[in-house]
């Protein structure tokens, strides 16, 4: 006996949907066996994992505190990955977006205008473009892979908030502490659900998202990076501008994982300090791959990813498993997602292997 | 020390500093030649690099130490090989998400390990030349990984130019589908380009943790599986370029170094973008000329192949 992939006539539109499911489910149960091999009763650390941090409205609101920029960093990836455009340099432009977001705070201590708010997140869009626009530029002139000068920025840019905070940006007050000084109250963003850490970032998150979903399914622009990055042949007859792709692609990201950045520097956080971000533009990545690189997806997948995050505390915690295992869980989650995929085309044949018949179309599967 | 001297310590620790580079960019390019583009460097790099410091911990030997961190980069290219060869799943997907995988891996089963201490590597003497002036402490007294990644950089341009694998290698990275054509096994032999690949990733791991630290850190590696990429790009896909461009970044760690030893006004933060910046710059500079990249680089590079799917 032996399973064979047989290609589909069609791409089965099914299996599209079902193959996140599948491969949520898959790590769930692998949660569930490594628990088992670690020595743990499996019913009470899967609990302790994937239960607890969310029964009851407080955990709802930590959940939906790493939910927003989670899907804010996968909405703006999904734009350029819909074209083929790989920006997977989010973290960076997170960075960016807090320095830039917490920057202005800091040169006006003492306002308490509401107007620091919005001006803080429209610095941190500008600093996640600005960031995100120096690949763009470097691919579209220079023709310089944006996978490596995105990667190679987030390095950099992890660097810079270093130096930042422990050099001319450090706190006076702070007994040395590698902080910035907290951020008065008009530059901290509010807390809309009473009883939890849940601040204005998640509406806007949605409001992001929302206006991603118009952006790609209902505008020509959005239109254009679909054919894009379906057919980048028929692109091209038709005339559609490789290099704007390549920009709005970049610039998207950096805009959006740049409010991310001021979300987590004005949240719950509320100063800049040496490491602002439990890699989110990373995890964000694959959020936008198990979300389908569509919004409801990357909403769906950004709670499942969460999840993961808050388990890893809870873990941490309870178990005293060390945080590492959600980075093991998260890359899980996608090769669990991208074998699923391959049912997309293929279906699986269980064949009676005949002696003898070695043809090279069998050997390979 | 004389000025002598101090030169050629410091370019025996630019040595040092580049044959991590050197191992995991012989092995991607490797891949890359047979089509596959596998992002996942950094994070096989990890996973040798931590396995290997168990096992030298473990057992005190350090030959171990290679073998495990070997395999253990290899095992992480079996998972990359059989969702990209087997079950044609996006090879740049898949690459990040062994990164991912990787980072999370090593950071877990290295937890016990991120204080101990392993005795240092005793470099080889060759008897003889290794007391000639100038070039026996600069060529015949290293550690003995160093002498492995001349090997190995022998041994893949040998491979590559000279042996009739190799050509059928280039080949499969130019055209799977004549390749399968004339009757090679195309998927097999990218599976054993990608396993190389991860082998010598796992091996600059293993370098970087048992030889040249030697100790294990989280997240040691510190981008430098993603500048062994970005190095296969600057040598146009050539091994001995690579050995160029690997000593290169080695010489801009350690002039960054030195350069904080030496107490320059400067930030360490500043200087330690140097490595990080000069990757960019060396891209730039290299894929401006379109037309070289096109010439060099395998033709079916990053491109699903599969005989069924055709």
């Amino acid at each position: 006996m032996w399973v064979k992939l047989e290609p589909r006539a069609e791409p089965s539109r099914a299996m599209i949907y079902v193959s996140p499911l599948l491969a949520a489910g898959l790590t769930l149960a692998t949660g569930f066996v490594v628990f088992t091999v670690l020595g743990f009763d499996p019913l009470a650390a899967f609990h302790a994992f994937f239960v607890a941090p969310i029964d009851d409205l407080y955990g709802w609101g930590e959940l939906g505190l790493k939910v927003a920029p989670l899907s804010l960093c996968a909405m703006g990836l999904a734009v350029g990955f819909r074209a083929n455009v790989w920006n997977i340099g989010a973290e960076g432009q997170l960075t960016l977006g807090a320095i830039c977001g917490g920057g202005l705070a800091l040169a006006f201590p003492d306002t308490e205008s509401a107007w620091l708010l919005p001006g803080m997140i429209a610095a941190g869009v500008v600093g996640g473009m600005a960031w995100a626009a120096i690949p763009a530029f470097l691919k579209t002139h220079f023709n310089a892979n944006e996978i490596l000068v995105s990667l190679m920025l987030t390095y950099v840019a992890a660097l810079f908030l270093s130096y930042l905070v422990f050099g001319p940006w450090r706190d006076p007050q702070g007994f040395g502490f590698p902080e910035t000084r907290q951020f008065q109250d008009a530059a901290t963003l509010p807390i809309v659900l009473d009883g939890t850490r849940l601040h204005a970032g998640m509406p806007i998150a949605l409001a992001v998202l929302a206006l991603g979903w118009v952006f790609m399914m209902r505008s020509f622009l959005g239109y254009q990076i679909r054919v894009a990055g379906l057919a980048g042949g028929a692109a091209q007859y038709a005339g559609f501008s490789h290099k704007r792709m390549v920009w709005i692609g970049l610039l998207a990201g950096g805009g959006a994982a740049g409010i991310a950045g001021v979300g987590e520097a004005a949240g719950p956080i509320g100063q800049l300090l040496p490491s602002i971000s439990p890699g989110y533009g990373f995890a964000a990545i694959i959020v936008a791959f198990v979300g389908r690189l569509h919004p409801v997806g990357i909403l769906l997948a950004s709670m499942l990813m969460a999840l993961l995050y808050l388990g890893g505390e809870a873990a941490q915690m309870n178990l005293g498993l060390p945080s590492a295992v959600t980075g093991v869980f998260q890359g899980t989650l996608l090769f669990f997602l991208l074998a699923s995929d391959v049912l997309i085309n293929f279906r699986l044949r269980v064949v009676r292997r005949a002696p003898g018949r070695v043809a090279p179309t069998e050997r390979a599967t | 020390m004389t000025g002598l001297e101090t030169t050629v310590a410091i370019l025996v620790s630019i040595l040092g500093a580049g044959t991590p580079l050197v191992f995991a960019a012989l092995g991607e390019l490797i891949a890359e030649r047979s089509g596959v583009l596998n992002l996942g460097v950094e994070g096989m790099m990890l996973v040798g690099a931590v396995c290997g410091f168990i096992a030298a911990a473990e057992t005190g030997s350090p030959v171990a130490a290679v073998i495990v961190g070997v395999l253990a980069g290899a095992g992480m290219a079996l998972i990359f090989g059989v969702l990209t060869l087997t079950l044609m799943a996006n090879q740049v997907a898949t690459g990040l998400a062994l990164t991912i995988f990787g980072i999370g891996v090593s950071a877990y089963i290295g937890i016990d390990y991120t204080s101990v201490a392993l005795p240092s590597i005793s470099p080889v003497h060759i008897p003889g030349l290794s007391d000639l002036p100038l070039i026996g402490p600069l060529l015949f007294s290293l550690d003995p990984l160093i002498y492995l990644s001349f090997a190995a950089l022998a041994g893949v341009s040998w491979f590559l130019y000279r042996s009739r694998a190799g050509l059928v290698l280039r080949g499969v990275g130019e055209s799977p589908e004549s390749a399968h054509a004339i009757g090679y096994p195309v998927i097999r032999i990218r599976y054993a380009a990608v396993l190389f690949g991860g082998a010598m990733a796992g091996l600059g791991g293993v370098y970087l943790s048992v030889a040249y630290t030697p100790m294990w850190v989280e997240g040691m590696t510190a981008g430098r599986g993603w500048i062994a990429l970005a190095l296969v790009v600057f040598a146009t896909w050539r091994p001995a370029r690579v050995l160029i461009g690997a000593y290169l970044f080695g010489g801009v760690t350690i002039v960054q170094f030195h350069l904080q030893g030496a107490g320059v006004e400067v930030a360490p933060q500043l200087l330690s973008m140097l490595p990080y910046l000069a990757t960019i710059a060396v891209l730039v500079v290299i894929s401006r000329d379109i037309n070289t990249i096109r010439l060099n680089s395998p033709a079916s590079l990053g491109k699903t192949y599969h005989p069924d799917a055709h």
